[in-house]
């Protein structure tokens, strides 16, 4: 659509700038306020610089953090992505049966985070959990409160669980917009069922695959609540991810300072993500037009 | 269009397996947790159980007949609805500015407004207590309220201007020469086509109110204290009443089940459309 | 290429108890090799149920489907080696012109030299040789649907490219671009191709023979002069023809019709069955204004540049009459028909007037 050039549309847009700016840039100002100064006693402030950044750049426990949080990321996207396209594809096109699918799928999505965590909590227990019960009945050592192993196993269930819908959502939304001369098309061409899904499927579903990967990438990576609820970022510190790491030092160990710079870093990693695939698809998104 | 009968027909129960099998694995940890909502504490700490044996629901009437409990809800619910009208509110005149009209710094406004989307609530927590309470508003709807407009104007803008590119532009020029006005061209002709896209947006902004929690939580303590920090208080003080907590979880799972019924045939339409 | 045996097929969508409940009558009918067909219809007469069951999208529930005597009825689209044009463009996106059209030989393992040769004799035919290496997705609508064409030429053994409404999506000054083209590529290649359309234009112009398609049921298939001057049923002389062809209601007395308290001569004695609602059918262009024949009122005069249409009334009944350039409306018009332009139907189907 050819839009018109008139910048009193600014006035339009005023309300969503200021009530947004309010809560993002003065909070941002704060954060960024205290990740520079160290407090000793409440209320009273130090300027120490960028020593805070430096601290936490060089901490082992900051790497350590951030290598979970990546490990984490990466096996829940290489997990999501993928089954939730074949759960997809695999669904009903139409009818009573796709909408009862896509009600019963969206649920989990629609469930306050704390209790998906409380969910899996009792989901998972060792001695009276369906999975928990079962996994040992079945013969494997498990129990998610002292085995790191058990832990990660669960909190990846659990977000597979929790988010794969929105993937399927999404992909299934992609595969609506396909007309089905195009399937038909393809069988008189003879393609495979491979062809179809190289050509025809994969291509249409680009756009809103990226969309849930973008997705994904970011609400893992500030994954808090969830895990939160479920081991508490235990055993030790085997479930620790960025945001439970940044809530400890803050709340629980009252180094502001340090909660700040990490939390300035943390949003700037992610930042540079989304704005590399806003880059990368607004181009495509230009290419084709 | 009927289906053609063909031979691939018998392929159809195999390609049923991966959906059916995803939904049991979605349905097994809720089930699990209706199952222990009604069961008694004994039972619950008594040992393994596949079904309530001595079936109870005084969870539920525990819930539903103590103000500390049902008032979390009723908070919530307040919370969420005013967020949900105010992010509806504002978006459709910014969606419209961004559909219609090239004005200076529009992409980058753009990406900006999406970049809260992403913003982690985990990184405000802290100076949003500080903003809502010399602001005078800590503990009430107001401050979840406007809170969750963080993340949830940037996600109504997004949809919202999907849905209005859809709208030829035609329409526009034809009701002003028409002689409509700005905001009654908006309201009584605009808005009517884009109904269905309002309705989605309106969902979505529920639906990520609804489930965020450390937010709300930490911005209130009594008087708007939300469902979820009911819920780990009571964890807290009456010790182990796994029951209590699974009757509490069952019912907030009730209105997203409710409003996702309503809506289940634009939910996948809702992302379908928005551009990044 | 393949002729095309329609073994007296009929379709119901649903269990069939009566003859409304299908939504294609019995029809049998041939088809010859390398001929070029036009399904002629409005929506929902059932010119895409009789397109499907061709295709193979749809198994008829009755009848047989041949194709050059083998009997296809249960093949699959895949399996029956036929091409089909959809309404909208449908492309391989991330595919070159040049692949789109590899595309079906490449699933069937032709051997790449042999695809090459004629994946570019075909995009030479369809005048795309500059766009040959852009990606398909960037072309417009016309270029589209010259693509999916090709797809189907690109072939050389296909037996019949199915054309559905085709020119849908195209700008009106190509659509006739196209069709030329269309049919200069038909007489080159002679493949058999089936064309379906509401629009009268199109299909005159494009096919040897027209199969006029209403309710579910084929009431005329002919050349466009027959649909013109013999239309088989009043639905016939109605669709095709600006305007459509008057139909009067009329008592049969012999050789004579009786309309009001006026007499029509008839070519010849015209007998109905008893009982059946007996009409004439005169198009506009027989229709002679004079001083001769019936009274006519005139209503309305539409001056449409190389003629005029003049509609009016014969006792009570509208009637539309064509004038030659240059004529005048007479002042007080009397309307004759000419005898070659006189058609009698018998409850809407057209019965032979003994000479």
């Amino acid at each position: 659509m050819t839009k018109t050039e008139n910048n009193r549309a600014w006035f339009l847009v005023l309300p969503v700038l200021l009530l947004v700016a309010m809560n993002a840039i003065l909070p941002l100002m704060t954060v960024v306020n205290y990740s520079l100064q160290e407090s000793f006693i409440a209320g009273f402030w130090d300027w120490v610089g960028t020593r805070h950044y430096q601290d936490v750049l060089a901490s082992e426990r900051f790497h350590a953090a951030l290598i979970r949080q990546f490990a984490f990321t990466f096996i829940i996207l290489i997990i999501e992505v993928p089954l939730g396209v074949a759960v997809a594809l695999a669904m009903p096109k139409k009818g009573a049966w796709a909408s009862l699918c896509l009600v019963l799928m969206a649920l989990p999505l629609l469930i306050p985070w704390n209790v998906v965590g409380a969910i899996w909590n009792i989901f998972a227990l060792p001695e009276i959990g369906l999975l928990g019960w079962g996994l040992n009945a079945l013969g494997f050592d498990y129990n998610y409160t002292n085995q790191p192993i058990s832990a990660w196993i669960t909190v990846i269930l659990m977000d597979v669980w929790h988010w794969t819908s929105l993937v399927v959502l999404l992909a299934y939304a992609g595969l609506q917009s396909i007309d089905e001369a195009y399937y038909r098309a393809a069988k008189i061409d003879g393609a495979s069922r491979w062809a179809v899904f190289r050509y025809i499927q994969l291509p249409k579903m680009k756009t809103v695959l990226i969309i849930a990967f973008l997705l994904r990438f970011i609400d893992s990576f500030m994954i808090y609540t969830e895990p939160f609820v479920l081991t508490g970022g235990g055993p030790g510190n085997a479930t620790t991810f960025l945001s439970i790491d940044l809530v400890k030092a803050a709340v629980g160990e009252f180094n502001l300072g340090i909660a700040a710079a990490m939390s300035i870093i943390y949003f700037l990693m992610t930042l540079l993500v989304c704005w590399l695939f806003f880059t990368l698809m607004t181009k495509d998104k230009e290419g084709q037009a | 269009m009927s289906a053609p009968a063909r031979p691939t027909a018998r392929r159809i129960p195999l390609k049923w397996l991966v959906p059916t099998l995803y939904i049991l694995f979605l349905m097994l940890p809720i089930y699990w947790l209706i199952n222990m909502s009604f069961k008694t504490t004994n039972e619950i700490l008594g040992g393994f159980s596949p079904y309530p044996k001595n079936f109870t629901v005084d969870s539920y009437v525990e819930i539903l007949t103590n103000p500390a409990w049902y008032m979390g809800y009723v908070n919530s619910m307040i919370y969420v609805v005013l967020n949900t009208v105010i992010s509806v509110t504002v978006a459709l005149p910014a969606a419209y500015a961004f559909s219609r009209y090239r004005f200076m710094g529009d992409k980058h406004l753009f990406f900006w407004l999406l970049t809260n989307r992403m913003a982690p609530p985990a990184v405000f927590v802290l100076p949003f207590v500080e903003l809502y309470s010399s602001m005078g508003l800590f503990d009430t709807y107001w401050a979840v309220a406007l809170a969750h407009c963080l993340f949830n104007i940037p996600l109504a803008v997004w949809i919202l201007e999907g849905f209005m590119s859809g709208v030829p532009k035609e329409i526009d020029e034809t009701a002003y020469i028409d002689g409509y006005s700005f905001p009654k061209f908006f309201v009584k002709i605009f808005m009517p086509l884009i109904a269905s896209g309002i309705g989605v947006t309106a969902f979505f902004c529920f639906m990520f109110s609804w489930v965020e929690m450390l937010l709300a939580k930490n911005l209130t303590t009594v008087a708007a204290k939300p469902i979820a920090a009911v819920m780990t208080r009571t964890a807290s003080t009456s010790g182990y009443e796994l029951g209590l907590l699974a009757a509490a979880g069952v019912l907030t799972i009730i209105p997203g089940a409710i409003v996702i019924y309503f809506v289940r045939n634009y939910i996948a339409k809702g992302f379908a459309l928005g551009r990044v | 290429m393949a002729e095309i045996t329609l073994d007296h097929i009929g379709h119901a969508y649903g269990p069939a108890k009566s003859r409304s409940d299908y939504a294609l009558k019995e029809l049998h009918h041939v088809w010859s090799d390398g001929g070029a067909y036009a399904l002629l219809g409005p929506s929902g007469c059932g010119k895409t149920t009789l397109l499907n069951i061709i295709s193979g999208l749809l198994t008829p529930s009755e009848g047989r489907v041949l194709f050059d005597g083998q009997d296809v009825t249960h093949l699959p689209p895949e399996a029956r080696n036929i091409a089909q044009v959809f309404q909208f463009p449908v492309v391989y996106d991330t595919m070159t012109v040049a692949e789109n059209l590899a595309f079906p030989l490449k699933n069937r393992g032709v051997a790449r030299p042999v695809i090459a040769a004629r994946v570019e004799r075909i995009i030479a035919m369809l005048g795309l040789t500059a766009e040959a290496n852009k990606r398909a997705a960037s072309l417009t609508a016309d270029m589209k649907q010259k693509i999916s064409l090709g797809r189907g030429m690109v072939r050389e053994d296909v037996a019949a490219i199915l054309f559905d409404e085709p020119l849908t999506v195209i700008d009106p000054h190509l659509k006739w671009q196209l069709r030329s083209q269309l049919k200069t590529l038909h007489r080159e290649f002679g493949h058999t191709m089936v064309y379906v359309t509401h629009d009268q234009t199109e299909a005159l112009t494009f096919a040897d023979t027209v199969v006029v398609m209403y309710e579910g049921e084929v009431v005329q298939v002919g050349t466009p002069q027959d649909l013109f001057e013999r239309p088989a049923h009043t639905f016939v002389g109605y669709f095709i023809g600006s305007p459509g062809m008057n139909v009067l209601p009329v008592a049969l007395d012999g050789a004579v019709a009786r309309l009001g308290g006026e007499a029509v001569a008839l070519p010849g004695r015209a007998v109905a069955a008893k009982g059946a609602v007996t009409a004439l059918g005169v198009r506009p262009e027989f229709v002679v204004l004079g001083d001769d024949g019936l009274p006519f009122t005139v209503v309305r005069v539409d001056d449409i540049g190389r003629e005029k249409i003049v509609h009016g009334t014969i006792a009570g009944v509208a009637v539309a009459a064509i004038l030659p350039e240059g004529a005048a409306v007479p002042a007080m018009p009397r309307a004759s028909f000419r005898a070659e332009g006189i058609n009698v139907y018998a409850d809407d189907w057209r019965i032979e007037v003994a000479a």
